[in-house]
């Protein structure tokens, strides 16, 4: 049956994450931007809202009926309305989180769940994107060659956020052996890994972000995600596209809703802007792929959770959201004028940080 | 209910069966109505009317059950506007040109029963519900003088008190079906005409006039770039007397330059917009299948999960292609879903549209370009869907009309506020 209305309970994980987003998020959003970091408080009462742990089923730890993308796109596109580097900041243990749910084996689940209901964010990432232009998901160039009961990782990673004080690591690598995308389980301290130092971004600027190189690091064979079976890595794509597709939507939304508001108070030649066609009918045009995008993400959500297989509506999300997603945010800027292009301002930041989706390929994860 | 994608089973029947008369019948004889204009395709009318019929009678019962009852009123349409577009979705994809010459009651139906009494429902409607020769019915709005301004309209309506008739005068132009409404079968028009002209838009009212009248003619039928199967009269009527009891709603003019009078055209827009948006996107989708059909032949295929630079332009394109049209599929399936919720739906119906006539614009115009030579000839089908797909961002509101709509809903402006 076709529905467009969120459960009653996804309803209050929308208001909850929205409340928290207006009134603890974008508040510091600029100063955090400019001082590349957000208060570990702001992080902190984020973490308490129990997103990710609320996503995970009672089955393996959590206290979720069962995991749903639909579920997680929701607070994922509250989350980026008020601000993306803190959604992407907050959700980083997702990036570990997720995966285990869908590919890990039970010994892995048994090691690794736990770390994700703490009360305090676990320090776990994941690094999948190289420092190239032509980066291809399912043809990375970082190797892993089995050896003996274990895998020698070499390579070059970038845009891994929270990697310096990470324990864990999820390394996603070319399986020479097996021709095939794995990833696995590396230790922040494991020899022949280093990260740093800290990237320097267009946008999400409050992110801690670091390449990461590995150089013949060793990982034992049970910490291949997935054990001997691997990971599903084409799926967990659809599960980063979707969050991402969710995140571009929050980003745009607000984007979208500030132009609005500028838009009917800022008058010249005797009357607010909004009321000439040029401005009404370029936000009208945003709001139309607003809403585009974000059904396009739910859909796609919605068949990851049927159990389907949804490269192509994954797919077609992501790159229809990288697109609205910085049509929105220049449009945003646009109605601005000079003011929109002042930093001082929210617009200029949010299409910054609306530029990198096409960048962000597993950098946030459903 | 949670959010959910699902096609229920009903429908899947219902496409299942769709996709047959498409195919077998509407691809079929699409080019030589194209060619031929104003023929009308035989065969599609005579094999919907009977599936029409039955759909119209059970909407009619519940229509009738709906007011017999003392239940509290359900908003909504007779007809689940989910199955319906899906059903328009699958019968573009056939050819638009015939399935606007489906025997229905069309927005004189949407009309009345929007604002018709239970009385009016059955005197007006019944027709389309029963017998061996197929009925059709048409909305009568625009004017020379007035088109997106429907407030200029000038066709009047004065009631003759002695007789208790309504006497229209006035001309109507662009009325599709408005041949086979009146000439051709036993059906009604919905003519929109003002009872006072000082009044605009709270002066207008929907009239409805059926076949046979005395004093309206069909004057012409339109020689059009597209859709040319379908049938777009020119109505004339002078002195042409209806019933009193013909008018939809109250024939008073409550207030003065208020938008009063044409809510009930604005209502059935709600309806017929998320219709019209499926409809282009079936043309759209007839040719994105048939750009990637070829280019398959050529050994091309559209990867869904590569990287940007790891695509040619033609597979960008199609990619792009194929987005635009999910886009605009899924505002409008949370249309008509809204709809059927009895919920408003009119900034999503208009969002549908608006997207829906320019994405199918330009897909059908991409796919010309893409195809190359193959694209440009008559032989195939794919450049009169692109004729065909142009149409959808004019009627029923033009693409600017329909971003205007937009835009004045999500500033919170009335007509006066953003014109």
């Amino acid at each position: 049956m076709i529905n467009f209305t969120p459960t009653e309970e996804q309803q209050m994980l929308i208001d909850a994450v929205r409340r928290y987003s207006a009134n603890e998020v974008r508040p510091v959003a600029h100063d955090s931007d400019e001082n590349c970091g957000f208060p570990d408080k702001v992080i902190q009462t984020g973490w308490a809202l129990g997103i990710l742990p609320g996503n995970i089923p009672e089955a393996l730890g959590g206290f979720g009926e069962s995991h749903s993308a639909v579920t997680g796109a929701l607070a994922y596109e509250e989350l980026a309305y008020g601000d993306l580097s803190l959604a992407l900041h907050l959700m980083a243990p997702a990036l570990v989180a997720v995966p285990l749910m869908l590919d890990g084996t039970p010994e892995q689940r048994a090691e690794f769940m736990d770390l994700f209901l703490d009360e305090t964010p676990p320090p776990v990432t994941a690094a999948l994107i190289e420092p190239r232009i032509a980066f291809d998901p399912a043809r990375p160039q970082t190797t892993a060659v089995a050896e003996n009961g274990h895998y020698r990782l070499n390579g070059r990673k970038a845009y891994v956020p929270l990697a310096e004080g990470a324990e864990w690591i999820l390394v996603y690598a070319w399986n020479a052996g097996a021709e095939r995308v794995d990833a696995f389980f590396v230790r922040g301290d494991a020899p022949g890994l280093v990260a740093g130092p800290r990237e320097r971004l267009m946008g999400v600027r409050a992110l801690p972000t670091y390449p990461v190189t590995l150089e013949d690091v060793r990982v034992e064979a049970a910490y291949r995600l997935g054990g001997e079976a691997g990971a599903d890595v084409a799926r967990l794509m659809a599960h980063s596209r979707v969050a991402l597709a969710a995140l571009a939507v929050g980003v745009m939304r607000g984007a979208l809703e500030y132009a609005v508001d500028y838009a009917k108070q800022r008058e010249q030649f005797g009357a607010p802007i909004a009321t000439r066609q040029a401005i009404a009918f370029m936000l009208a045009e945003c709001a139309i792929e607003v809403d585009a995008a974000r059904l396009m993400a739910w859909e796609a959500a919605w068949k990851l959770d049927q159990g389907e297989d949804a490269t192509r509506e994954a797919a077609l999300a992501k790159a229809y959201a990288d697109k609205a997603a910085v049509l929105v945010a220049d449009s945003a800027v646009q109605t601005l004028g000079g003011y929109g292009y002042i930093r001082e301002y929210p617009v200029e930041r949010w299409l910054r940080n609306a530029r990198g989706f096409a960048a962000f390929d597993g950098l946030a994860m459903v | 209910m949670p959010i959910s994608f699902e096609i229920p089973e009903r429908i899947q029947q219902n496409l299942q069966m769709a996709e047959a008369l498409a195919r077998g019948i509407m691809r079929p004889e699409a080019r030589a109505l194209d060619e031929n204009e104003h023929q009308r395709p035989e065969t599609f009318i005579k094999m919907t009317w009977p599936v029409s019929r039955e759909q119209q009678k059970r909407a009619l019962d519940k229509l009738a059950a709906r007011a017999a009852s003392d239940a509290p009123q359900r908003e909504g349409p007779g007809i689940r506007m989910v199955d319906m577009i899906h059903t328009f979705e699958m019968l573009s994809w056939g050819d638009v040109g015939q399935l606007l010459c489906m025997p229905t009651p069309l927005l004189a139906g949407a009309a009345i029963e929007a604002v018709g009494t239970p009385e009016q429902q059955e005197r007006f409607l019944r027709r389309y519900a029963e017998g061996d020769a197929p009925v059709w019915g048409a909305m009568a709005m625009t004017e020379p003088g007035a088109g997106s301004d429907t407030s200029a309209i000038q066709t009047t309506a004065v009631l003759d008190e002695a007789t208790n008739e309504w006497v229209l005068n006035g001309e109507k132009i662009f009325c599709t079906n408005g041949k086979l409404s009146l000439d051709e079968s036993n059906g009604v028009v919905v003519v929109w005409a003002t009872v006072d002209r000082s009044a605009g838009r709270a002066g207008m009212k929907p009239f409805v006039v059926e076949a046979g009248t005395p004093g309206v003619t069909v004057e012409k039928v339109e020689i059009k770039h597209g859709i040319r199967a379908s049938d777009t009269a020119s109505i004339v009527l002078k002195d042409a007397r209806i019933p009193y009891d013909n008018i939809l709603g109250s024939p008073e003019v409550r207030q003065r330059d208020t938008t009063e009078g044409s809510k009930g055209a604005m209502a059935t827009f709600d309806a017929s917009r998320p219709l019209i948006a499926a409809s282009a996107i079936g043309v759209g989708r007839a040719a994105l299948e048939f750009v990637k059909e070829k280019l398959a032949d050529e050994g091309i295929t559209i990867p869904y999960d590569a990287p940007y630079h790891a695509l040619s332009a033609v597979q960008r394109d199609v990619l792009e292609m194929e987005a635009q049209l999910k886009a605009a599929w899924l505002l409008t399936l949370r249309a008509a879903s809204l709809m059927d919720h009895g919920q408003a739906n009119n900034l999503e119906a208009s969002m549908a549209k608006t997207k829906a006539g320019k994405v199918v614009t330009w897909v059908t115009q991409k796919a010309v370009e893409i195809l190359g030579p193959l694209g440009y000839s008559r032989e195939w089908l794919v450049e009169k869907w692109m004729r065909d797909a142009k149409i959808n961002d004019i009627y029923e509101g033009t693409g600017q009309i329909n971003t205007l709509i937009v835009a004045r809903r999500i500033l919170d402006y009335s007509s006066r506020e953003l014109r």
